[in-house]
Protein backbone atom coordinates (compact mmCIF):
# COMPACT_ATOMS: atom_id res chain seq x y z
CA UNK A 1 0.00 0.00 0.00
CA UNK A 2 1.64 3.18 -0.87
CA UNK A 3 1.77 5.58 1.49
CA UNK A 4 0.46 8.46 -0.70
CA UNK A 5 -3.16 6.72 -1.17
CA UNK A 6 -3.46 6.06 2.91
CA UNK A 7 -2.86 9.75 3.22
CA UNK A 8 -5.95 10.15 0.84
CA UNK A 9 -7.88 8.16 2.85
CA UNK A 10 -7.02 9.84 6.12
CA UNK A 11 -7.54 13.22 4.65
CA UNK A 12 -10.80 12.33 3.00
CA UNK A 13 -11.65 11.07 6.44
CA UNK A 14 -10.91 14.66 8.41
CA UNK A 15 -12.97 16.32 5.46
CA UNK A 16 -15.84 13.88 6.10
CA UNK A 17 -15.69 14.66 9.97
CA UNK A 18 -15.33 17.83 9.46
CA UNK A 19 -18.49 17.98 7.36
CA UNK A 20 -20.16 15.63 9.67
CA UNK A 21 -19.81 17.92 12.91
CA UNK A 22 -21.72 20.85 10.83
CA UNK A 23 -24.15 18.21 9.51
CA UNK A 24 -25.16 16.43 12.78
CA UNK A 25 -25.58 19.24 14.52
CA UNK A 26 -28.27 21.12 12.12
CA UNK A 27 -29.95 17.36 12.11
CA UNK A 28 -30.30 17.11 15.63
CA UNK A 29 -31.45 21.44 16.09
CA UNK A 30 -33.92 20.05 13.36
CA UNK A 31 -34.75 17.61 15.02
CA UNK A 32 -35.27 19.14 18.41
CA UNK A 33 -36.92 22.29 16.97
CA UNK A 34 -39.55 20.01 14.75
CA UNK A 35 -40.14 17.53 17.77
CA UNK A 36 -40.50 20.72 20.25
CA UNK A 37 -42.73 22.50 18.11
CA UNK A 38 -45.65 19.72 18.15
CA UNK A 39 -44.60 18.88 14.69
CA UNK A 40 -46.74 15.55 12.93
CA UNK A 41 -44.89 12.93 11.32
CA UNK A 42 -47.47 13.72 8.32
CA UNK A 43 -46.32 17.97 8.97
CA UNK A 44 -43.32 17.16 8.52
CA UNK A 45 -43.11 15.16 5.40
CA UNK A 46 -45.41 18.15 4.09
CA UNK A 47 -42.67 20.18 4.85
CA UNK A 48 -39.64 18.13 3.32
CA UNK A 49 -41.59 16.67 0.05
CA UNK A 50 -40.54 18.56 -2.85
CA UNK A 51 -37.68 20.50 -0.55
CA UNK A 52 -34.44 20.78 -3.39
CA UNK A 53 -32.53 22.01 0.44
CA UNK A 54 -33.88 19.00 2.90
CA UNK A 55 -33.30 16.27 -0.18
CA UNK A 56 -29.01 18.03 -0.67
CA UNK A 57 -28.51 18.37 2.97
CA UNK A 58 -29.33 14.87 3.85
CA UNK A 59 -27.85 13.43 0.76
CA UNK A 60 -24.54 15.17 1.70
CA UNK A 61 -25.40 13.34 5.13
CA UNK A 62 -25.90 10.26 3.97
CA UNK A 63 -22.58 10.76 1.53
CA UNK A 64 -20.14 12.03 4.14
CA UNK A 65 -21.02 8.97 6.69
CA UNK A 66 -20.99 6.69 4.47
CA UNK A 67 -16.88 7.68 3.22
CA UNK A 68 -16.50 8.65 6.70
CA UNK A 69 -17.58 5.10 8.12
CA UNK A 70 -16.23 2.97 5.76
CA UNK A 71 -12.54 4.52 6.07
CA UNK A 72 -12.97 4.51 9.98
CA UNK A 73 -14.46 0.57 9.85
CA UNK A 74 -11.38 -0.34 7.43
CA UNK A 75 -8.89 0.83 10.42
CA UNK A 76 -10.55 -0.86 12.71
CA UNK A 77 -10.95 -4.31 10.89
CA UNK A 78 -7.27 -4.27 10.17
CA UNK A 79 -6.11 -3.35 13.63
CA UNK A 80 -8.38 -5.14 15.89
CA UNK A 81 -10.05 -7.93 13.49
CA UNK A 82 -6.23 -8.06 11.85
CA UNK A 83 -7.64 -8.39 8.79
CA UNK A 84 -4.93 -7.46 5.74
CA UNK A 85 -5.62 -3.99 4.29
CA UNK A 86 -7.13 -4.81 1.08
CA UNK A 87 -9.87 -7.29 2.44
CA UNK A 88 -10.59 -4.85 5.35
CA UNK A 89 -10.56 -2.10 2.70
CA UNK A 90 -13.34 -4.17 0.26
CA UNK A 91 -15.73 -5.32 4.03
CA UNK A 92 -15.83 -1.30 4.81
CA UNK A 93 -16.40 -0.30 1.59
CA UNK A 94 -19.51 -2.97 1.15
CA UNK A 95 -20.23 -1.56 4.61
CA UNK A 96 -20.19 2.34 3.14
CA UNK A 97 -21.74 1.22 0.08
CA UNK A 98 -24.84 -0.40 1.87
CA UNK A 99 -25.30 2.74 4.15
CA UNK A 100 -25.17 4.99 1.19
CA UNK A 101 -27.78 2.93 -0.82
CA UNK A 102 -29.99 2.71 2.17
CA UNK A 103 -29.55 6.03 3.43
CA UNK A 104 -30.14 7.94 0.15
CA UNK A 105 -33.28 5.13 -0.88
CA UNK A 106 -34.53 6.90 2.41
CA UNK A 107 -33.40 10.50 1.42
CA UNK A 108 -35.49 9.61 -1.97
CA UNK A 109 -38.77 8.75 0.48
CA UNK A 110 -39.29 11.75 2.61
CA UNK A 111 -38.23 13.87 -0.50
CA UNK A 112 -39.64 12.99 -3.75
CA UNK A 113 -42.23 9.46 -1.93
CA UNK B 1 36.17 -1.73 39.59
CA UNK B 2 36.14 -1.10 43.41
CA UNK B 3 33.20 1.64 42.32
CA UNK B 4 31.41 -1.19 40.54
CA UNK B 5 31.23 -3.27 43.61
CA UNK B 6 30.09 -0.34 45.37
CA UNK B 7 27.39 -0.42 43.30
CA UNK B 8 26.84 -3.65 43.29
CA UNK B 9 26.59 -3.38 46.74
CA UNK B 10 24.46 -0.15 45.78
CA UNK B 11 24.67 3.00 47.82
CA UNK B 12 22.29 4.11 49.95
CA UNK B 13 21.24 3.39 53.35
CA UNK B 14 19.70 -0.07 54.23
CA UNK B 15 15.89 0.12 55.30
CA UNK B 16 14.39 -2.66 56.99
CA UNK B 17 12.45 -4.18 54.50
CA UNK B 18 12.52 -6.27 51.53
CA UNK B 19 11.19 -6.25 48.03
CA UNK B 20 9.53 -9.28 46.42
CA UNK B 21 10.65 -9.04 42.86
CA UNK B 22 9.29 -11.28 40.35
CA UNK B 23 11.45 -11.30 36.72
CA UNK B 24 10.18 -12.59 33.98
CA UNK B 25 12.85 -15.58 33.13
CA UNK B 26 12.92 -17.21 29.42
CA UNK B 27 12.45 -15.89 25.43
CA UNK B 28 9.12 -15.62 23.79
CA UNK B 29 7.57 -17.85 26.70
CA UNK B 30 8.87 -18.19 30.12
CA UNK B 31 8.18 -17.59 33.15
CA UNK B 32 8.29 -15.22 36.20
CA UNK B 33 11.14 -16.11 38.70
CA UNK B 34 10.59 -14.64 42.15
CA UNK B 35 13.30 -12.95 43.77
CA UNK B 36 13.96 -11.02 47.64
CA UNK B 37 15.60 -8.39 47.59
CA UNK B 38 16.96 -5.81 50.57
CA UNK B 39 15.01 -2.56 50.24
CA UNK B 40 17.51 0.67 50.81
CA UNK B 41 17.02 4.00 50.72
CA UNK B 42 17.04 5.84 46.68
CA UNK B 43 17.01 2.23 45.51
CA UNK B 44 16.60 2.62 41.59
CA UNK B 45 14.90 -0.47 39.52
CA UNK B 46 18.27 -0.84 38.18
CA UNK B 47 19.84 -1.52 41.13
CA UNK B 48 17.40 -3.79 41.84
CA UNK B 49 17.94 -5.79 38.92
CA UNK B 50 21.58 -5.30 39.52
CA UNK B 51 21.38 -6.77 42.85
CA UNK B 52 19.83 -9.78 41.81
CA UNK B 53 22.13 -10.63 38.58
CA UNK B 54 25.56 -10.32 41.27
CA UNK B 55 23.85 -11.96 44.52
CA UNK B 56 21.01 -14.55 43.56
CA UNK B 57 21.02 -15.42 39.40
CA UNK B 58 24.46 -14.63 37.62
CA UNK B 59 22.39 -15.79 34.61
CA UNK B 60 20.21 -13.29 34.37
CA UNK B 61 20.47 -11.09 30.99
CA UNK B 62 19.57 -7.61 30.69
CA UNK B 63 21.03 -4.57 29.40
CA UNK B 64 22.41 -1.44 30.65
CA UNK B 65 25.18 0.97 30.15
CA UNK B 66 25.57 4.94 31.38
CA UNK B 67 22.83 4.43 34.60
CA UNK B 68 22.36 8.05 34.28
CA UNK B 69 19.70 8.03 31.57
CA UNK B 70 21.85 8.94 28.69
CA UNK B 71 22.31 6.15 26.70
CA UNK B 72 18.91 4.53 26.58
CA UNK B 73 19.90 0.82 27.01
CA UNK B 74 18.08 0.51 30.08
CA UNK B 75 14.38 0.24 29.85
CA UNK B 76 12.32 -2.09 30.85
CA UNK B 77 8.45 -2.93 31.67
CA UNK B 78 8.20 -2.16 35.46
CA UNK B 79 4.53 -3.08 37.05
CA UNK B 80 2.90 -3.13 33.56
CA UNK B 81 4.66 0.13 32.49
CA UNK B 82 7.60 0.67 30.26
CA UNK B 83 10.32 2.95 31.91
CA UNK B 84 14.14 3.92 32.36
CA UNK B 85 15.01 1.75 34.98
CA UNK B 86 18.32 3.53 35.56
CA UNK B 87 16.04 6.44 36.68
CA UNK B 88 13.03 5.21 38.38
CA UNK B 89 13.15 4.85 41.93
CA UNK B 90 11.12 1.61 43.92
CA UNK B 91 9.79 4.03 45.88
CA UNK B 92 7.87 5.22 43.04
CA UNK B 93 6.61 2.31 41.34
CA UNK B 94 6.87 -0.78 43.98
CA UNK B 95 3.54 -2.22 45.02
CA UNK B 96 3.09 -3.22 48.42
CA UNK B 97 6.25 -3.56 48.68
CA UNK B 98 6.40 -5.69 45.15
CA UNK B 99 7.89 -5.26 41.80
CA UNK B 100 7.22 -7.39 38.66
CA UNK B 101 10.09 -6.68 35.83
CA UNK B 102 9.11 -8.05 32.57
CA UNK B 103 11.08 -6.78 29.36
CA UNK B 104 9.71 -4.40 26.99
CA UNK B 105 6.55 -4.77 25.04
CA UNK B 106 6.41 -5.09 20.96
CA UNK B 107 9.73 -6.30 21.06
CA UNK B 108 11.26 -9.54 20.38
CA UNK B 109 13.04 -11.04 24.03
CA UNK B 110 16.10 -12.38 23.03
CA UNK B 111 16.07 -13.95 26.90
CA UNK B 112 15.02 -12.23 29.87
CA UNK B 113 15.15 -8.66 30.39
CA UNK B 114 17.05 -8.36 26.66
CA UNK B 115 14.78 -7.49 23.79
CA UNK B 116 15.83 -7.42 20.28
CA UNK B 117 15.94 -3.46 19.14
CA UNK B 118 17.13 -3.93 15.40
CA UNK B 119 13.39 -4.22 14.23
CA UNK B 120 13.13 -0.47 15.81
CA UNK B 121 16.27 0.79 14.76
CA UNK B 122 15.68 -0.68 11.27
CA UNK B 123 12.03 1.49 11.10
CA UNK B 124 14.39 4.64 12.18
CA UNK B 125 15.69 3.98 8.51
CA UNK B 126 13.03 3.42 6.91
CA UNK B 127 11.58 6.81 8.05
CA UNK B 128 14.20 8.22 6.70
CA UNK B 129 15.76 9.04 10.02
CA UNK B 130 19.44 10.26 8.57
CA UNK B 131 20.61 13.31 7.71
CA UNK B 132 21.01 14.84 4.27
CA UNK B 133 22.73 17.81 3.99
CA UNK B 134 23.83 19.66 0.64
CA UNK B 135 27.19 21.10 2.16
CA UNK B 136 30.80 19.94 2.15
CA UNK B 137 33.12 20.43 4.59
CA UNK B 138 34.85 23.67 2.31
CA UNK B 139 31.64 25.25 3.37
CA UNK B 140 31.06 27.08 6.61
CA UNK B 141 29.11 26.53 9.11
CA UNK B 142 25.31 26.78 8.96
CA UNK B 143 23.61 29.67 10.56
CA UNK B 144 20.63 28.43 12.04
CA UNK B 145 17.99 30.77 14.15
CA UNK B 146 17.59 29.23 17.34
CA UNK B 147 14.41 30.93 18.07
CA UNK B 148 13.00 29.88 14.30
CA UNK B 149 9.35 27.73 14.80
CA UNK B 150 11.39 24.86 12.52
CA UNK B 151 14.44 24.88 14.44
CA UNK B 152 11.94 25.26 17.97
CA UNK B 153 10.00 22.26 16.53
CA UNK B 154 12.96 20.03 16.12
CA UNK B 155 14.53 21.22 19.44
CA UNK B 156 11.59 20.22 21.09
CA UNK B 157 11.93 16.42 20.07
CA UNK B 158 16.01 16.09 19.66
CA UNK B 159 16.70 15.01 23.03
CA UNK B 160 15.26 11.70 21.60
CA UNK B 161 17.72 8.58 23.25
CA UNK B 162 15.92 5.54 21.70
CA UNK B 163 15.46 4.04 24.54
CA UNK B 164 12.29 2.37 23.06
CA UNK B 165 9.27 3.45 25.62
CA UNK B 166 7.34 5.06 23.67
CA UNK B 167 7.46 2.09 21.30
CA UNK B 168 6.61 -0.30 23.93
CA UNK B 169 3.82 1.71 24.81
CA UNK B 170 2.44 2.10 21.74
CA UNK B 171 -1.00 0.21 21.15
CA UNK B 172 -0.86 1.15 17.83
CA UNK B 173 2.69 -0.63 17.48
CA UNK B 174 0.94 -3.68 19.18
CA UNK B 175 -2.08 -3.69 16.41
CA UNK B 176 0.01 -2.98 13.28
CA UNK B 177 3.74 -4.51 12.98
CA UNK B 178 4.42 -2.31 10.39
CA UNK B 179 3.86 0.63 11.71
CA UNK B 180 6.93 3.07 12.01
CA UNK B 181 6.38 4.00 15.73
CA UNK B 182 6.67 7.38 17.57
CA UNK B 183 10.56 7.07 18.26
CA UNK B 184 11.39 6.96 14.33
CA UNK B 185 8.41 9.12 13.38
CA UNK B 186 9.86 11.70 16.26
CA UNK B 187 13.01 11.45 14.84
CA UNK B 188 11.73 12.41 11.07
CA UNK B 189 9.76 15.29 12.28
CA UNK B 190 13.18 16.82 14.10
CA UNK B 191 14.95 16.11 10.08
CA UNK B 192 11.64 18.00 8.64
CA UNK B 193 12.49 21.13 10.40
CA UNK B 194 16.33 20.88 9.94
CA UNK B 195 16.61 23.95 7.12
CA UNK B 196 20.20 21.82 6.42
CA UNK B 197 18.33 19.05 5.34
CA UNK B 198 17.52 18.46 1.62
CA UNK B 199 15.40 14.86 2.18
CA UNK B 200 12.63 16.43 2.59
CA UNK B 201 9.87 15.21 0.14
CA UNK B 202 11.45 12.04 0.06
CA UNK B 203 11.17 11.68 4.19
CA UNK B 204 7.30 12.80 3.91
CA UNK B 205 6.66 10.17 1.28
CA UNK B 206 8.35 7.45 3.73
CA UNK B 207 6.58 8.32 7.10
CA UNK B 208 3.06 8.68 4.84
CA UNK B 209 0.05 6.21 4.73
CA UNK B 210 -0.90 3.64 7.03
CA UNK B 211 2.14 2.54 8.50
CA UNK B 212 3.54 6.04 8.42
CA UNK B 213 1.93 9.00 10.44
CA UNK B 214 -1.34 8.69 9.53
CA UNK B 215 -2.08 5.17 11.76
CA UNK B 216 -0.84 7.46 14.92
CA UNK B 217 -4.53 7.61 16.87
CA UNK B 218 -3.25 10.44 19.05
CA UNK B 219 -3.85 8.17 21.93
CA UNK B 220 -0.22 10.22 23.43
CA UNK B 221 0.67 7.22 24.99
CA UNK B 222 4.40 7.67 23.67
CA UNK B 223 4.11 11.74 24.96
CA UNK B 224 3.01 10.31 28.32
CA UNK B 225 5.64 7.86 29.08
CA UNK B 226 8.36 9.07 27.59
CA UNK B 227 11.18 9.46 29.98
CA UNK B 228 12.55 12.37 28.15
CA UNK B 229 9.72 14.93 28.26
CA UNK B 230 9.67 14.20 24.63
CA UNK B 231 5.74 14.44 22.78
CA UNK B 232 6.16 12.57 19.57
CA UNK B 233 2.24 12.53 19.67
CA UNK B 234 2.50 16.20 18.55
CA UNK B 235 5.02 15.67 16.08
CA UNK B 236 3.24 13.29 14.39
CA UNK B 237 0.34 15.35 13.88
CA UNK B 238 2.97 17.94 12.59
CA UNK B 239 4.22 15.45 9.71
CA UNK B 240 0.13 14.95 9.04
CA UNK B 241 -0.08 18.58 8.53
CA UNK B 242 2.92 18.58 6.15
CA UNK B 243 2.32 15.18 4.31
CA UNK B 244 -1.26 16.80 3.74
CA UNK B 245 0.26 20.27 2.34
CA UNK B 246 2.50 18.21 0.23
CA UNK B 247 0.03 16.34 -1.31
CA UNK B 248 -2.42 19.45 -2.04
CA UNK B 249 0.97 21.26 -3.97
CA UNK B 250 1.33 17.71 -5.69
CA UNK B 251 4.75 16.86 -4.40
CA UNK B 252 4.04 13.97 -2.57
Amino acid sequence: MSGVAGAKRWYWQRLTAMALAVLVLVHLATMVLAVRGGLSAAEILGRTRGSVLAGAFYSAFVLAAAVHASLGLATIAEEWLRLEGRPARALAMAFGLAVAVLGLRAVWAVVAG
Amino acid sequence: MAAARAWAGYGGARVDAELVVRIWRGRESGEFATYRVPRRESQTVLDVVTWIQRNLEPSLAYRYACRVGMCGSCAMSVNGVARWTCRTHVSKVARDGELEIAPLANLPVIRDLATDMSGFFDKWARARGRFSGAATRRDGFARVDPASSARRAADAGIECIGCGVCYASCDVVAWRPAFLGPAALNRAWTLVNDERDTAGAERLRAVAGDAGCHACHTQGSCSERCPKGIEPTAGIAGLKRLVARAAIRGKL
